[in-house]
């Protein structure tokens, strides 16, 4: 088997997050780890997206979207105030299940919240849900008409944060708690945590690598190269397609909503501009550079941009720089840019061999 | 094994198939011949699922099929190769093979995800019966090979063996020696007689007269979407009908 072939770059990248880590620390420069966290949680929608895109051949121009639903629905159930709820039975059964929080606001207010857990197993729920609706219906389209359907996905979440109240409108929402996932071990932006959330978010990333290249490495994963390969064989030998596809959308989409819930409480809140088409698009140009059916390509190329784009090195260009970054891809690199390299530092391509 | 029962299907006011009944009986090697345009294409997609008969019904192995989608017609045990061969690109010849075993496996997303350690043990054996059906069709060397990198009749072996990889009752041949020299076709009409003779049914539409005289129990003959003779190859070659459609068609087109 070719197990511990699979396992060994994970290992390798694992001792350059440490590594990384210890530099960044030692040499006074810990602000680095905070854009390489955020970097992680943008980068787990990007590996999804990168199965579903480079491995089972389905566009979508509306991730964002989803990772939209997991940030915000975890913002809002988690900061709002559902103390005027407080007498219905689903409340009161919620509150006895010590599902939710009581604290109090600025003011001595007291207030009543969602526990993030609950907000956050909510948020992937609907996510999850709201692909499965979605799916059903626009995966039976093909190319550009799929296309043309996620964004306009996008589209409609990226207006609904920007109208609802409930979503804070223009503004996002702010003062999101911090997420304690174990006792002592929290999502936060608090800068005393830098560390561990750093190491929260690469392991919650590798995690979802480990389990990405498993499936791409299973019979699933053949059946959805299939798929990509000539639907009309995979069909034919009895792959049932549009269920592998549909699927194949809910888990990236529960993958973009775990990064937007994560993101959202490390960053301690979520603006409209995170469900941007822009957005979608961004991640899209990024899978293509990774040279699409190529998990590892889409990883190192979504920490690098990522990181780049949040220290400021684009500019005001930012989102121009992707959009030039997708047309020189297609252009130039349509394999994606490490293909441009001989040697195939990355070449991970999945063989059947030995 | 298959029965057809009145077929038709139309294309708006195209009439493809017309009202075609016929059987194929377990063990045979049953072909379908006629010119070009004939429906046989037509009559194998709807046989396989690609389409749906306008009105008729198809059984197979006594189960109503007809209107089922491909991928649950295959899971009965009914394969097929393709006249334009449908190679997985991107895979290789081994994988292809791989992927025939879909139906007899059952990992799904989260085994597969969680690789657990039943589907290591599957795995393991559908890679060796992908390498021993490449060994018996004799393309063992080309299993790490771009599958849609390989010459035209080592791609026809490997859809072969895809298809083998089902472990059909039935295997659907469109035009299997379609683009082959003679040499190819009399290696292909040797294969599809030890195909028959592991037991498995096989309906082929053939354009080659020589490949289907030669292996086939029985033919049938569609001339515009209807079925104008049923018989055993001797017959047919002396049947009159037959050799004026043929001949008559390749006096016009001449």
């Amino acid at each position: 088997m070719n197990q511990a072939r699979r396992y060994l770059p994970l290992a390798g990248v694992l001792a350059v997050v440490i590594g990384a880590q210890i530099l960044a620390s030692a040499t006074g420069k810990a602000f680095y780890l905070t854009q390489l966290t955020m970097a992680a949680y943008y980068c787990l929608l990007i590996i999804g997206l990168c199965v579903l895109m480079g491995y089972a051949g389905q566009i979508s121009i509306g991730h964002a979207g989803f990772f939209a639903i997991g940030g915000y629905l975890s913002s809002a159930l988690t900061s709002h105030d559902f103390s005027a709820h407080a007498g219905t039975l689903f409340m009161r059964t919620l509150d006895r299940a010590g599902l939710l929080l009581h604290h109090q606001s600025l003011y001595g207010e007291s207030l009543l919240s969602f526990q993030p857990w609950l907000a956050f197993a909510i948020a992937v729920a609907v996510a999850i849900l709201i692909a499965f609706l979605l799916g059903i219906p626009v995966l039976k389209l093909k190319g550009h008409y799929l296309a043309m359907a996620t964004l306009g996905f996008g589209i409609i979440i990226y207006r609904i944060v920007l109208a609802a109240e409930f979503f804070g409108e223009a503004d996002g929402i702010s003062e999101v708690p911090p997420f304690i996932l174990l006792p002592g071990l929290s999502v936060s932006g608090d800068f005393a945590a830098r560390v561990q959330n750093y190491y929260i978010a690469w392991g919650l990333l590798l995690a979802g690598m480990l389990l990405l290249l498993n499936l791409i490495n299973s019979r699933t994963g053949r059946a959805l190269r299939a798929i990509h390969g000539s639907e009309e064989a995979a069909e034919a030998i009895g792959v049932n397609t549009a269920r592998a596809k549909l699927y194949t959308f809910v888990l990236s989409a529960a993958f973009a909503a775990v990064a937007g819930s994560f993101l959202a409480h490390f960053n301690g809140g979520i603006g409209p501009s995170e469900a941007s088409v822009m957005k979608s698009v961004r991640y899209v140009a990024i899978v293509a550079v990774g040279g699409m059916a190529n998990l590892w390509g889409a990883m190192a190329m979504g920490i690098l941009l990522n990181f780049m784009s949040l220290r400021g090195m684009f500019g005001s260009y930012d989102d121009a720089v992707f959009g030039a970054i997708l047309i020189l891809i297609m252009l130039f690199a349509p394999q994606g840019i490490l293909s441009l390299f001989p040697g195939k530092v990355f070449g991970t391509r999945t063989r059947a061999g030995k | 094994m298959l029965e057809l029962h009145t077929v038709h299907k139309y294309f708006g006011g195209l009439h493809a198939v017309d009202g075609i009944s016929f059987s194929v009986p377990q063990g045979a090697i049953k072909a379908v011949i006629g010119p070009n345009g004939a429906g046989k294409t037509t009559l194998f997609n709807l046989i396989a699922g690609v389409l749906g008969p306008t009105t008729g019904r198809i059984t197979f192995k006594g189960r109503q099929i007809q209107g089922l989608k491909p991928h649950r017609i295959a899971a009965l045990g009914m394969s097929r190769t393709f006249q334009n061969i449908k190679l997985c690109h991107g895979m290789t010849a081994l994988e292809n093979v791989m992927l025939g075993r879909h139906i007899r496996s059952r990992a799904g997303f989260l085994a597969g995800m969680l690789n657990l350690p039943f589907t290591w043990q599957e795995e393991k054996a559908i890679r060796r019966r992908a390498m021993e059906l490449l060994e018996l069709l004799e393309i063992a060397e080309f299993a790490d090979s771009e599958a849609t990198s390989l010459a035209f009749g080592q791609q026809r072996a490997v859809e072969m063996a895809r298809a083998l990889a089902t472990e059909p009752e039935l295997l659907l041949l469109d035009e299997p020696a379609a683009g082959l020299n003679i040499y190819e076709t009399a290696e292909v009409a040797r294969l599809i007689t030890r195909i028959r003779d592991m037991g498995i049914t096989v309906l082929l539409v053939e354009h080659d007269m020589s490949l289907v005289m030669d292996i086939s129990d029985e033919i049938v003959v569609l001339s515009f979407g209807a079925k104008i003779a049923e018989d055993r190859p001797e017959a047919i070659q002396k049947n009159q009908e037959v050799i004026r459609i043929y001949l008559g068609e390749a006096e016009e087109t001449a």
